[in-house]
């Protein structure tokens, strides 16, 4: 029998760039098949060739052995291609059916939508799948891996057969992914086709009946989850051997660098976000704080960095006061930030990287005389800190948007690790890194962590968090559900904690 | 293989951020061509009546045509209808005669005309003859753009005359011959300044469409010092007006900056609004307390000679320092904008708010500083007009500039030198219309919509890239790192 979807020597190329080179990928009836590879390693741009957002410059796509051509997404659709994509593509005040049949309305007598049909088949899709959705809920009131279901439906309704999940756990704590895995399976027992992008190894050999590995455009290996592990699959992904554990020797922690007491902070919506929360970070330790994202990490970090103020209660830098203090203030006061969202707020993108370098220190000696800039010493400092910090890039003068995401963010770890510091807020700082990445600014987390510097670490990611953090705060909803060691919490119990069940027995709870 | 890539890339982008400008001139040329030919009534003519006189031999082609041939293409009888000349006019056939001027009948044709031969004119069409058509057409165009040259630049011919005669001594046909080069970098003085202002609230992400209004209250302050201090040296008297148009524009153009830091307000909203208050505000002061005493219209008393910025040369050459004044300025913006930390925390603030905060700017003082220093600018370009050239400030004061400098500014991509170089080509086009009109009877509106369609093609780019098959899209550069 023909494989129900085989891309034959698929080439894509963008000026300057071969994103995808010779592709063959065969994906066979009722499988999954996991792509795997790092960011920029051509799996979007393979997945949109698919969906018919991107035409090939060679090769063929063959669908249940015949050659097909896919001229658009609603193209892809009729030939039974879905997509999920990573961000999620709904209207959040309007209904779970309203969502699903938008742009593909059932009509009635030619004018009316028939709410009660969409509603029906709606009910069917979620029945037949287990997907526990109700048709009649409004999006935003659900929860993220019920709305990442509801693009499920999204796409079964519309008689996909083969299904595209982009990286669909990257907005999901475990215990939804692990709803997600249960979710894919029967879609593949019922006969569906699953591809599903990701980096995360974990995942791939949890779920995959076959794995393809791309690197810079290239298939550069198929395998099984039984032939492989996760070293073997890091270092295809990369291309060279990859530490996957973070080697650290246990924290040395001295004197409080960090002292927040009873925080209260608002949403940029008004609504509280962090409610009255008090923790510590000493000098020379890792302090993680982990969470779904969304339950206050976000204004917990700009509070204290001065870009949010806080409603309630004071914090503590280096013993001095700085709930009101301004970024610069706290900046002057040894403070480093690597910001969750890069291009956003740790960047200005469309400046040179050398500009980026002193982006908070463009104004005092030797950077600047005056308001004069120093040219010489800024492009000095940019070129140390490029090879310092192995950031690859053909010159200091290209726009930081030219970048890669780990080159970007290796330029803000760079930036802010050269002053003297007392504390690194890092928040989400490997978000849609590549492993080299991953491992590179772990290390020099952990370098500083032993240069006496205390780390607030915010990340969603549970295995950052375990392997990193040498304490962990769990936050749900604005509290602290429990602050645990990291050597001795399970998973499950983290799991269970960012899901804001109260786990009593926890032998490794230190208080709450 | 990547480092080659991407320097060659930050090339070619380079590359195209000239090529786009000059292509989108170009196009702009080329369709205010096609304008002007399908506009012009004599190309018109030359396009469907193209008199042909009959004669025995043909010797220029393109004005006669043999008897044999003309045969062809006309019976050989005169028929209602025919268009034959009579007594110097040209007269249609017609069974009843209604207009005796344009008209006769076949009858009478038939006496004057029995059969046609050489010496009369018959009518071809474009089709008959193209080329006639073609060359009425670029006649037409080149004659515009001639004129347009020689309004704004000068007559080559006379200029390299004028310096021959110089070098021999005599220096009497210098002043005619490079009058209109000098008149298009008169007008092009307050371009500079008021794109100079423009272009900076840009970099700093901020659109300033106020720059008419701080133009009217920097004349407005700048005028009032100019004429009311009396007995001061020039040393002092120029630069205290110039600095007075400047602070009374810095004023303007800070109330909205502070309304956006402060409440949000949107800048564009209330800089439209503040050049009414300003219009109005010049309209009270000009009929009232800073009319020129005496005079019926409504415009200020003439400032001080001392207040006057210095013509370089004898009337009626009006080239000022003013014109070299915007360039030092334009300079000195270029320098404040890339080479201080003042300019570093604009242009942060206008690429990125966040990342500004985030990296400990204030956002407050940035913005009102960059509509100050824009307002500032804008009311130095009233000052070069006032100072320079008229030296009274009037009710219509400005010619526009507040709004052709939005333009200005997206045309030099809000960089000084850009600004300076698109100011310096609409000096020339506004400077060198008066004259197609004049001499090529092209209406000088044609200027405006040139004009138009060179904003137009810069600002949507790919217009540009879609006529010239430039391939390289910014999207597809970008769709590969998401892999």
């Amino acid at each position: 029998m023909a494989p129900i979807l085989e891309l034959r020597g698929i080439t894509k190329r963008f000026p300057g760039v071969i994103a995808n080179d010779q592709i063959d990928l065969t994906l066979n009836e009722g499988e999954i098949l996991a792509l795997l590879g790092e960011n920029g390693a051509g799996k979007t741009t393979l997945m949109n060739i698919l969906y018919g957002l991107y035409d090939p410059d060679e090769g063929e796509i063959m669908i249940r052995g015949e050659a097909a051509q896919i001229d658009g997404p609603q193209d892809a659709i009729s030939q039974g291609i879905g997509m999920v994509h990573q961000h999620f593509m709904l209207v959040p005040p309007l209904t779970v059916a309203e969502n699903v049949i938008l742009g593909n309305e059932p009509i009635q007598r030619g004018l009316f939508l028939d709410r009660k049909l969409a509603a029906k088949r709606i009910r069917e899709i979620s029945d037949t799948y287990g997907l526990d959705v109700d048709p009649e809920a409004l999006v935003r009131t659900l929860p993220v891996g019920v709305q990442q279901r509801v693009e499920i439906i999204k796409v079964l309704y519309r008689s996909a057969d083969i299904l595209i999940l982009d990286e669909p756990t990257a907005v999901l704590t475990p215990q939804e992914v692990d709803d997600l895995f249960e979710v894919i399976q029967t879609l593949v027992d019922a006969g569906k086709s699953i591809i599903f992008i990701t980096h995360k190894l974990k995942e791939v050999l949890a779920l995959a009946d076959r794995i393809t590995v791309l690197r810079r455009g290239k298939v550069v290996g198929s395998t099984t989850p039984a032939d492989s592990d996760e070293e073997d699959l890091a270092a295809m992904m990369v291309g060279r051997e990859v530490s996957l554990v973070v080697e650290k020797a246990p924290a040395q922690p001295e004197g409080v660098v960090l002292d927040v007491k009873g925080l209260s902070i608002l949403d940029d919506r008004h609504s509280p976000a962090v409610n009255g929360i008090d923790l510590q970070v000493r000098s020379g330790e890792i302090l993680g704080v982990a969470g779904v994202q969304g339950n206050g990490q976000t204004e917990l970090v700009e509070a204290l960095t001065g870009l949010r103020s806080a409603t309630n209660g004071a914090f503590t830098i280096a013993g001095e006061a700085m709930t009101k203090a301004s970024p610069r203030e706290i900046t002057e006061a040894g403070v480093a930030h690597v910001p969750e969202d890069r291009q956003a707020d740790g960047l200005a993108l469309d400046f040179p990287i050398s500009d980026n370098m002193v982006l908070n220190t463009y104004y005092v000696p030797p950077y600047a005389k005056g308001i004069v800039l120093q040219d010489d010493v800024i492009r000095e400092n940019a070129e140390r800190l490029v090879r310092e910090f192995d950031v690859r890039t053909p010159g200091i003068d290209l726009p930081a948007a030219n970048l890669s995401g780990g080159n970007q963010q290796k330029v803000i770890v760079a930036r802010e690790f050269n002053r003297d510091i007392k504390l690194l807020i890092a928040s989400q700082p490997t978000r849609g890194l590549d492993v080299g990445s991953i491992e590179y600014i772990h290390k020099r987390i952990v370098e500083r962590r032993d240069q006496g510097v205390g780390v607030l670490l915010v990340s969603s990611e549970l295995d950052e968090i375990t392997q990193l953090a040498d304490r962990i705060v769990v936050m749900f909803k604005g509290r602290i559900m429990a602050t645990v060691d990291a050597a001795a919490v399970t998973r499950e119990q983290l799991g269970l904690l960012m899901a804001g069940v109260e786990v009593v027995e926890l032998s490794a709870v230190t208080g709450a | 293989m990547k480092k080659g890539k991407r320097t060659e890339k930050e090339r070619r982008q380079r590359w195209r951020g000239l090529l786009v400008p000059l292509l989108a001139i170009v196009t702009a040329l080329i369709i205010s061509g096609l304008l002007i030919i399908v506009t012009d009534f004599d190309v018109h003519d030359a396009f469907t009546h193209i008199p042909m006189e009959i004669v025995d031999r043909v010797e220029y082609s393109w004005e006669e045509v043999s008897l044999e041939e003309a045969l062809e293409h006309h019976a050989a009888q005169v028929e209602i209808g025919d268009r034959v000349r009579v007594d110097g006019r040209w007269r249609t056939v017609v069974e009843t005669i209604d207009n005796p001027e344009r008209q006769l009948t076949l009858d009478e044709a038939r006496e004057i005309y029995p059969e046609l031969a050489v010496g009369v004119m018959v009518h071809f069409n474009f089709w008959q003859r193209p080329m006639v058509g073609f060359a009425a057409a670029w006649e037409s165009v080149a004659s515009a753009y001639a004129a347009l040259f020689e309004g704004s630049i000068g007559s080559p011919v006379q200029m390299v005359r004028a310096l021959i005669a110089a070098i021999g001594g005599d220096s009497s046909q210098l002043g005619r011959a490079f009058y209109p080069l000098t008149e298009s970098l008169v007008t092009a003085t307050p371009y500079i300044l008021t794109g100079l202002a423009v272009a900076l609230g840009f970099k700093a992400g901020l659109f300033n469409i106020g720059a008419e209004g701080q133009y009217f209250v920097g004349g407005l302050l700048g005028v009032f010092v100019g004429y009311s201090l009396k007995g001061l040296p020039m040393i002092v008297h120029l630069p205290l007006t110039l600095l007075a148009g400047m602070v009374g524009g810095a004023i303007w153009g800070a109330i909205p900056g502070l309304l956006k830091a402060k409440t949000g307000a949107h800048e564009v909203i209330n800089t439209i609004m503040m050049n009414y208050i300003a219009f109005a505000l010049a309209d009270w002061l000009l009929n009232g307390p800073m009319q020129r005493p005496d005079d019926f219209r409504p415009i200020s008393a003439e400032i001080q000679p001392s207040a006057f910025l210095p013509q370089f040369f004898a009337s009626p050459i009006r080239l000022h320092l003013g014109f070299i004044l915007a360039l030092l300025v334009a300079a000195a913006v270029y320098w404040l904008l890339f080479k201080t930390t003042v300019g570093f925390e604009l242009r942060t603030v206008g690429t990125n708010p966040h990342a500004a905060r985030y990296a400990g700017m204030n956002l407050t003082w940035n913005y009102v500083l960059a509509m100050a220093l824009s307002g500032g600018l804008a009311g130095l370009a009233a000052m070069n007009d006032i100072c320079g050239v008229i030296h009274y400030m009037p009710n219509a004061f400005s010619a526009g500039y507040g709004f052709d400098a939005i333009a200005l500014a997206l045309l030099g991509r809000s960089h000084p030198v850009g600004v300076v170089l698109a100011a310096l080509l609409f000096g020339i086009l506004r400077a060198g219309a008066s004259r197609m009109q004049s001499v090529a009877q092209i209406p000088i509106d044609i200027i405006s919509i040139l004009q138009a369609m060179i904003i137009i093609f810069i600002a949507a780019p790919e217009i540009i890239r879609a006529l010239y098959r430039l391939r390289d899209k910014p999207d597809a550069e970008l769709a590969p790192t998401k892999g």
